[in-house]
């Protein structure tokens, strides 16, 4: 696994390649190969002069062994402690090793890759803009434990380290991280990186320095200082404050770990700090927050960004042109985001000018991108060129796909589909933007229903990364293919679900609206009610989301569920709420953000909203429940909607459930989602459904879970399979 | 003889200690921060004693002779909080030096018998190895107009000048280092304390240390023969021993006994101790295990400075009406060898009565813990072998003696 190489000159090149592996992992393997190589250049230190640390494959090294380290609990403490105790101090027999070592990163050094760089003495990195090199970990509710948080506060000092590297899990392209403090130096090509390493070992042969950690030279201060030192000393108190001012008050474990480790480490000398981490990291590894995230944007990511859903048998096409219908907020977000990918655009509006407002979109957020230095002018303009807008249709000539992104109304739609047909190919895909409208009934209105697909977007679409993607009835599985095929080609992330009024994600969403103004109903005081979401891990609190979606449009949803019931025959019960936003609507005519007056006031003067008072006023009664329950009451009842969704076959993937919540609307990310936060619910699904019993009696019977669910936990099938 | 009673008497519901860790970068509990050590073993109270209601414990009195960085703010309330003590109990750090951790005892007990408050947890903590002996400053050592009004020397220097007035030899005081050692090693082998040890885990649940580690199993007289005294170059080069001849002009010259292995140990620790009225435990349905039956502290010759156990223990004993005689148990903390041989001459203590299980020289003395910790193994012992008295005494820099008095219940 770990090949080992001496040439004349007594320099040694570790080349890492896994054999069983796409990537190299801190796998049992890697330990004891990793372990036997220190054992050889332990005992053939006298013919050594310096170490290249290498890889054999695309990537550096990608770190931890995630498909192990989503398993452990807390009955696995020990073990784990032990083996993550293991590896650090095979790292450190690296670090100690008496002579100069130098990692040669040719690609992704992420997690215990950047750990096993900076455990060598010098690092040199190939400039390439696909490398990336950073602690993911935070995002997976871990901490870098094998070294990352001790070697990157010690190098850096705690501040830099927390903020550039640790707490958000920044991912840099070398040039980057070179300029943020953890890799020395770059080389332009892959084929420059040994030679430079090499060069390197020769200049530094003799260099007594180059041979040590900068930490391990007796006086080593760290950078900035720590506790003891008045300065840093001064600053101290506002870190915790910050970082939960940051969350939100949320309750997510990781970065509130890694500042502990990083604080507590630089107090202590380098070993003892090397094993708070290892304990900090043995309580977030056995703990569910890791095992939800890793689940959530690890495995469930992986899958939907790669070929898990996508029906086979089809070979996988590039989309040249695409034609999109409608150039308002949705459509000119669409566009740009097509163009960005390479395809050409025809942005089509009933009015040129309509059509040419939503080409400057992009413009507008181009020059914002070449004003911050991030793309040249020559980079917008050649993006800006793949962009035509018109008010005619037969421009659309020659697209590989249409997009419809016009007003949510299916009479509308159904016209804009009948003018573009004429003018383009049998083969082009049909695809429409809605985020509530039934696809099965949207596809009765052109003539190749199989070809037609939902793609929903989200806004604004260049900040959202999910596409839910929604299968009609006679939807083919081709299509399926084609429409996963251009979401990812624009770089998004696909979720596959089946027809039902508002899909997936817009029926849960709405489920979360509902419960923050029932709560308004209820007498609650309004602070508090969005308080409670954030606190609970929202993103952002119902009543705020409410008044960005409009009141209105909530309404005028409600109303086509109601009319498409009627002619359904089927009686639909009634939406907690309603009763609310109806007295916003009529009584006080606060029709949400968009109108200037929601549940917020929005100042004219550029200050920031305000809970309107009114809603005291009129609703709040003093009523108080515990906090807890609250917060629950959010993701329970998106929980259980996403169960309904399984249930009648919407959702048929876990994956799907879990990134659209995420991604989508703002389900709490420490929960990996809303499937693995049943699932994963103390005392699993059962634990998750006794909640919800607790939650009926309390709250109503909205909370109760149904027949199929309490069968599902009962039986311990899980939510999907058998 | 029998003590009189009080009509609020206080009684020690419970003792509970850490295991003592090496008190330097290296040692076991290095990587433990204070407020760790004792609020692991504040949750433990509860642990242990399932009707305990936390909510009626009025203070939490902590000593602690190092009261900055780690220790420093108050570290009682602190790690009260840390604990999940309901918020509203209190918390108080004092400093008594040495003998804080009985002090705080002897302060606790002093409340409730007043009737003014009902329960009060009492202890102390120190982590010698995080915040070195010496790093809070202080006029006595560090401004020298007040050293030199007022005669400072290093302790050390008060330990040898006291085995040279009393004729103590090196072999005598390494004899007595010997006898600590092996009769802590056997009360471990024992063990005797059991029942008070809280061992220190980690976050997860992780043993990190059950044992006192500083035990040397296997020291002779011989061994530590080699050992070169720890406080003859200060006293020659420093001046000190110049110093103290001044005061005591009728010695020759200080004959350096003292060194690392006939001194107490440089150790991280921290004990707690239940204090509460006879009422709060029937409330509680707690049993007491002792009696807090009297308690002085005393100031003596700040030169020597650790002359003082003998003077606090005679005030306790006076206090109590009773006599070195009734007692069955007598801990003194081992700050040095000629301290506690100074003790034993002074009160005629018979050999097996003092320090029947070893002391600081073996184990360590975690500054501001030690009180506590003694006081416990006293009520232990005294449960142990049915013993009804029991005195627990430390020397205190400055020149101070603190001593308590407790029955076995």
């Amino acid at each position: 696994m770990i090949n080992f190489e001496k040439d004349n000159d007594g320099f040694v090149t570790l080349t890492i390649d896994d054999p069983n592996a796409g990537a190299n992992t801190m796998n049992q393997a890697f330990s004891e190969s990793f372990a036997a190589t220190l054992d050889r250049l332990e005992s053939e230190k006298d013919s050594i002069n310096g170490v290249i640390v290498a890889s054999g494959k695309k990537t550096f090294f990608a770190g931890g062994d995630l498909k192990s380290l989503i398993s452990v609990g807390p009955d696995d403490a020990q073990r784990l402690f032990e083996q993550v105790e293991g590896i650090k101090s095979l790292l450190r027999r690296l670090e100690k090793y008496d002579r100069p070592t130098v990692a040669a990163i040719n690609g992704a050094a992420l997690g215990g890759g950047l750990e096993l760089a900076l455990a060598c003495h010098h690092r040199i990195a190939v400039d390439d803009n696909k490398t990336e090199i950073g602690f993911p970990e935070v995002t997976l509710g871990l901490l870098p434990g094998a070294g990352g948080v001790t070697r990157s506060v010690r190098k850096l000092g705690i501040a830099a380290a927390l903020v550039d590297w640790l707490l958000q899990g920044q991912r840099y392209k070398p040039a980057k991280a070179k300029e943020k403090g953890l890799i020395e130096d770059l080389v332009a090509t892959r084929e420059e990186l040994l030679p430079a390493a090499h060069a390197w070992l020769v200049a530094n042969k003799e260099n007594e320095s180059a041979r040590v950690a900068p930490w391990d030279v007796k006086g080593y201060k760290i950078p900035g200082g720590t506790p003891s030192t008045p300065a840093f000393a001064a600053n101290l108190p506002a870190f915790p404050a910050n970082l939960r001012k940051q969350l939100k008050g949320a309750d997510i474990p990781a970065p509130k770990a890694i500042m502990a480790a990083a604080v507590e480490g630089a107090q202590v000398d380098f070993d003892t700090a090397s094993r708070i981490e290892s304990r900090y990291f043995t309580e977030l590894a056995t703990g569910p927050t890791s095992t939800n995230m890793i689940q959530a944007f690890f495995f469930d990511l992986q899958s939907l960004t790669g070929e898990a859903l996508r029906p086979s048998g089809f070979d996988k096409r590039k989309v040249a042109k695409v034609g999109i219908l409608g150039a308002g907020m949705m459509g000119a977000g669409i566009a740009y985001e097509c163009a960005r990918a390479g395809m050409e655009v025809v942005l089509k509006d009933v009015t040129q000018a309509n059509a040419e407002k939503g080409k400057a979109h992009s413009e507008k957020i181009l020059n914002k991108a070449v004003g911050r230095g991030r793309m040249t002018e020559e980079k917008r303009d050649g993006i800006l060129a793949l962009i035509t807008p018109t008010e005619s249709a037969a421009d659309l000539a020659g697209i590989d796909v249409l997009i419809e992104a016009v007003f949510e109304d299916a009479d509308l739609k159904a016209k804009v589909f009948a003018e573009a047909l004429e003018f383009i190919s049998d083969d082009c895909l049909l695809c429409s933007n809605t985020s509530t409208l039934p696809i099965t009934g949207l596809a009765r209105n052109v003539p190749r229903p199989s070809d037609f697909i939902g793609l929903h977007f989200f806004s604004p679409v260049d900040k959202m990364k999910l596409v839910e993607i929604i299968k009609g009835e006679q939807t083919s599985e081709e299509t399926v293919a084609r429409a996963i095929d251009i979401v990812q080609q624009i770089r998004k992330i696909p979720i596959v679900v089946n027809d039902s009024r508002g899909f997936y994600t817009s029926r849960v969403f709405g489920t979360l609206i509902s419960e923050g103004v029932a709560m308004v109903g209820e007498g609650c005081d309004p602070v508090t009610i969005e308080r409670s979401a954030t606190q609970g891990g929202f993103p952002a609190p119902p009543l705020a989301m409410l008044d960005e979606v409009s009141l209105t449009l909530t309404q005028h949803i409600r109303a086509e569920a109601e009319k498409a019931a009627q002619a359904a025959g089927i009686e639909l019960p009634s939406e907690v709420g309603a009763e609310v936003i109806g007295r916003m609507v009529n009584e006080f005519g606060r029709k949400g953000r968009a109108a200037g007056a929601g549940f917020y006031d929005y100042p004219t003067d550029g200050s920031p909203k305000t809970l309107w008072p009114g809603i005291r006023e009129h609703f709040t009664t003093g009523t108080q429940y515990p906090i807890a329950d609250m917060e629950d009451r959010y993701r329970f009842i998106m929980a259980l909607e996403t169960a309904k969704c399984i249930q009648e076959g919407v959702l048929t993937d876990t994956a799907s459930a879990n990134i659209g919540g995420i991604f989508g609307i703002g389900f709490p990310p420490a929960t990996g989602g809303p499937a693995q936060y049943m699932t994963n619910y103390a005392g699993g699904l059962s634990g998750f459904v006794s909640r919800a019993q607790e939650l009926a009696a309390k709250y109503g019977d909205r909370f109760e879970p149904n027949a199929w669910l309490v069968e599902r936990a009962a039986s311990g099938k899980g939510l999907i399979g058998d | 003889m029998s003590a009189p009673t009080s009509a609020n008497e206080a009684f020690i519901y419970d003792v509970l200690r850490t295991p003592r860790g090496k008190g330097k970068p290296g040692g076991s509990l290095y990587e433990v921060k204070p407020v760790e050590l004792v609020s692991g073993l504040l949750k433990e109270i509860a642990e242990r004693n399932p009707s305990y209601d936390p909510g009626r414990v009025d203070d939490v009195v902590l000593g602690c002779v190092t009261p900055v960085g780690d220790q420093g703010a108050d570290i009682a309330k602190i790690s009260s909080m840390v604990a999940g003590l309901p918020e509203s109990v209190a918390g108080v750090q004092l400093n008594r030096f040495c003998g804080s951790g009985l002090e705080s005892v002897n302060q606790a007990a002093a409340r409730i018998r007043s009737g003014m408050e009902d329960m009060i947890i009492a202890g102390g903590v120190e982590s010698m190895s995080r915040v070195p002996m010496g790093t809070d400053g202080g006029a006595m050592a560090m401004d020298p107009q007040t050293a030199l009004d007022t005669n400072f020397v290093p302790q050390g220097i008060g330990a040898d000048l006291i085995a040279t007035i009393d004729g103590v030899s090196r072999e005598d005081v390494d004899r007595f280092a010997v006898r600590s050692q092996e009769r802590a090693a056997r009360a471990w082998d024992e063990g005797r304390f059991a029942k008070s040890i809280v061992p220190v885990k980690d976050r997860n649940g992780l043993m990190i240390l059950d044992h006192d580690e500083y035990i040397r199993r296997g020291t002779t007289v011989e061994s530590l023969s080699s050992l070169k005294p720890a406080f003859a170059m200060i006293g020659e080069h420093g001046g000190f021993d110049s110093v103290a001849l001044e005061v005591y002009p009728n010695v020759d010259s200080i004959d350096h006994v003292h060194h690392a292995g006939n001194s107490s140990g440089i150790v991280d620790g921290a004990a707690v101790v239940l204090i509460g009225s006879e009422q709060v435990g029937k409330d509680m349905g707690l049993t007491p295990r002792a009696r807090i039956v009297s308690m002085a502290v005393v100031g003596s010759e700040p030169t020597i400075m650790l002359t003082g156990p003998a003077p606090a223990s005679r005030k306790a004993l006076a206090k109590a009406g009773l006599t070195a005689e009734d007692m069955d148990i007598v801990e003194i903390n081992e700050a040095f060898a000629s301290v506690a041989l100074r003790l034993q001459s002074e009160l005629n203590i018979p050999d097996e009565k003092l320090n029947p299980n070893g002391g600081a020289i073996a184990m360590g003395h975690p500054l501001g813990a030690t009180g506590a910790i003694i006081l416990g193994t006293l009520v232990d012992e005294l449960e142990r072998t049915g013993g009804r008295y029991g005195l627990a005494t430390l020397c205190i820099g400055g020149g101070m003696g603190i001593a308590t008095i407790v029955e076995r219940i």
